[in-house]
């Protein structure tokens, strides 16, 4: 049995997910409707960009708590930009997005990489760094949707197929990635640097450089993710997504990314981020106070860790092991 | 085998070089105190007034009682992020207490209590399912948070006893608040238990290698469910703190503070992957994080610039050694050849 459910977690995570989207569908039928559903995968869908390039970081044995700062800062730029520039090309912006969010990421990254800093410091301290430039940058004042454009505001919402481009952006994501992390030489070298960076390291693979395209990814997607956010609530402030990254860590740990690197899936890691936004859509469909959300999700990542912990016993031994990090990373941060 | 340790307990690294690079932390603390001083009384005539200055521990104390326990947690080699949100959690049950109107005494005591039972909770999860502390206190920080928004939803507790206000506002002596008393008080008593006693030494031994500390007869599980227990309790405690001195409870109380807490951590020379790290360096930290953001206060500098400041100071303070140990092996290696 317990065998079977390491095997399968995926697909355990997805029929728990499913039965729990049933059971609301029972007690509200207009829950499982398909333009609910959308909906729904539209509301989760800038977790699910955020938890894939977290994702990749956390397989790496690195953290990114710097991922919705990223979102806040580009998410202003971008509508500033927008504000000041209101005829300027949607294209343009997105690009711009794009390259604000990895330069943040890129940050991040080289400090890891070249440095060998731990990164749970690096993006502590650049946590709280973008977002304190994102107040510089706007003085505290919100851009609110009257002053943005109509483009702006409407491309997520354009839909196609009955989809919204929101949902779109999530699902070339995922496609994106899961083609990357299944079949390139690129995609694997994230696995093998988290899961045995001595041996990557033999086999020559710049473990440092990994972790970089890994920040890399997880700003740049940030980035997208900050222009998708402020299009969606069509307000820039400077406490957007204040706290998300904690979210984002959660969607990742609940979809089986283990924090010790080297282990995850993409699948994984989309289903644990449905896991959040179907419970976020459904308690105030059972009735039951948004107020709950928070403690629901808290125990929701301490079941999961644990169900994680006791199926990879050999992996906790290896958690004692990791700080006598290989490839002659500094020793010299002790000091 | 406890006078083998007394001989050698000073504190810290084995190698002698890498005690003077420790050493050379705290005198560059000291030093980077001193400037601000100077600074800031040069800035602002307001600065050097006893009182201005007793106001202005009262922005740090309750974090650095936890900043104690959390270097002890980190130089053990783990860590935990759930700290305000045990925060929220202990003053959430403490506002329900007093609304019952239970007597200041036992306010006080069930915060504590809480703190205690959160910090045990963190432990017993990390120890008994071997789970890694930053994912387990992940998890907690939004159960703890989340069971206050669950009890307090968007209300506020303000129908405290009278004389609850008298531990985040009240004065022992003259300028010296009981907060500070307090905090002097820990700190000592976080000096002698890291660098003077057994427990301390096994601090160290398991934050370098915990492998080697459990073959070694070191009760390893056990000394981590402690310290968990012990930055609880902390927690609680600073709970008691920061609600007597605000006179209210919110469930989003202390937001944010694991970071601040985590940066004082890091700036007072703790290696946040364990080992190495002294009282003294987290308490100079605490002091020199305290000045200046008391300073720039008095400038008018608004408090997220603060966090900016902060962060870069957090950054450069961690890439700094690094960036000197690189530069001194590339010399060298240029030397060779």
């Amino acid at each position: 049995m317990l065998k079977r459910f390491i095997y399968s977690r995926e697909g355990i995570l997805s029929m728990i997910v499913l039965a729990m989207f049933l059971a609301v569908g029972t007690i509200s039928p207009n829950f499982i409707s398909v333009s609910n559903s959308i909906s729904i995968f539209n509301d989760t869908s800038i977790l699910i960009m955020l938890a894939l390039g977290q994702m990749l970081v956390i397989l790496t044995r690195c953290i990114d708590l710097s991922v919705a700062a990223n979102v806040a800062f580009t998410g202003m730029v971008v509508a500033m930009v927008n504000q000041y520039f209101p005829t300027l090309n949607m294209f343009v912006l997105m690009l711009l997005a794009l390259g604000i969010g990895a330069f943040l990421g890129a940050i991040n990254g080289l400090f890891v990489w070249l440095l060998k800093v731990p990164s749970i410091v690096i993006t502590l301290g650049t946590m709280s760094i973008y977002r304190g430039a994102t107040f510089l940058l706007s003085d505290g004042a919100w851009v609110n949707s009257h002053q943005m454009s109509e483009a702006f505001i409407g491309l997520p919402r354009y839909e196609i197929l009955s989809i919204p481009v929101l949902a779109w952006m999530a699902i070339i994501t995922i496609i994106l990635a899961f083609w990357a992390m299944k079949f390139s030489v690129w995609g694997r070298n994230f696995y093998s640097a988290g899961g045995n960076p001595m041996a990557a390291f033999y086999s020559g693979v710049n473990v440092g450089k990994v972790q970089f395209y890994a920040f890399l990814v997880s700003g740049t997607l940030a980035g997208l993710c900050g222009y998708l956010w402020v299009s969606r609530f069509a307000v820039a402030y400077v406490d957007v997504a204040n706290g998300f990254e904690l979210q984002v860590i959660a969607a990742c740990v609940i979809g089986g990314v283990s924090i010790v690197g080297g282990l995850g899936t993409v699948v994984g890691c989309v289903i644990g981020a449905l896991f959040i936004g179907v419970v976020n859509n459904a308690l105030p469909i059972i009735g039951v106070s948004p107020f709950w959300q928070m403690a629901i999700s808290g125990v929701v990542i301490i079941i999961a860790v644990v169900a994680n912990a006791s199926s990879d016993k050999d992996k906790a031994r290896i958690i004692l092991r990791k700080p006598e990090e290989p490839v002659g990373s500094a020793s010299s941060q002790s000091h | 085998m406890d006078t083998i340790i007394k001989k050698s307990a000073t504190p810290d690294v084995l190698l002698t070089s890498k005690r003077q690079a420790l050493f050379r932390w705290e005198s560059l603390l000291i030093l980077i105190i001193v400037l601000v001083c100077v600074m800031n009384s040069y800035l602002s005539p307001y600065f050097l007034d006893p009182w201005n200055l007793s106001d202005a521990t009262f922005n740090f104390t309750e974090k650095a009682l936890i900043a104690l326990p959390m270097a002890m947690l980190i130089i053990a080699k783990e860590i935990d992020i759930s700290v305000a949100a045990i925060i929220s959690l202990s003053s959430t049950l403490m506002g329900l207490v007093a609304q019952m109107g239970a007597p200041v005494y036992v306010v006080a005591c069930v915060g504590i209590l809480v703190g205690a039972g959160c910090g045990l909770f963190n432990g017993a999860l990390v120890t008994g399912f071997k789970i890694p502390s930053i994912v387990v206190t992940i998890g907690t920080m939004s159960l703890f948070r989340g069971i206050s928004y669950v009890l307090l939803g968007d209300q506020v507790v303000r129908d405290y006893p009278a004389g609850f206000e008298f531990f985040g506002q009240g004065y022992v002596y003259w300028v010296f608040s009981f907060e500070l008393v307090l905090f002097v008080f820990f700190g000592l008593v976080f000096y002698w238990l890291l660098h003077r006693t057994k427990f301390g030494r096994y601090t160290y031994a398991i934050g370098n290698n915990p492998t080697a500390s459990y073959y070694s007869g070191i009760k390893v599980n056990k000394h981590r469910l402690i310290l968990f227990t012990l930055v609880g309790v902390m927690s609680g405690i600073a709970s008691v703190l920061l609600t007597s001195r605000l006179g209210s409870t919110r469930p989003s109380i202390a937001t944010g503070w694991e970071l601040s807490i985590i940066t004082m951590v890091v700036l007072g020379g703790v290696s946040i992957l364990g080992g190495s790290g002294t009282i003294g360096g987290v308490v100079l930290a605490v002091i020199l994080m305290g000045l200046v953001t008391f300073g720039m206060g008095l400038l008018n500098i608004p408090g997220i610039v603060m966090t900016i400041i902060v962060g870069v100071m957090l950054i450069t303070v961690v890439s700094l050694p690094i960036l000197i140990t690189l530069y001194k092996n590339k010399s060298k290696k240029a030397k060779a050849l």
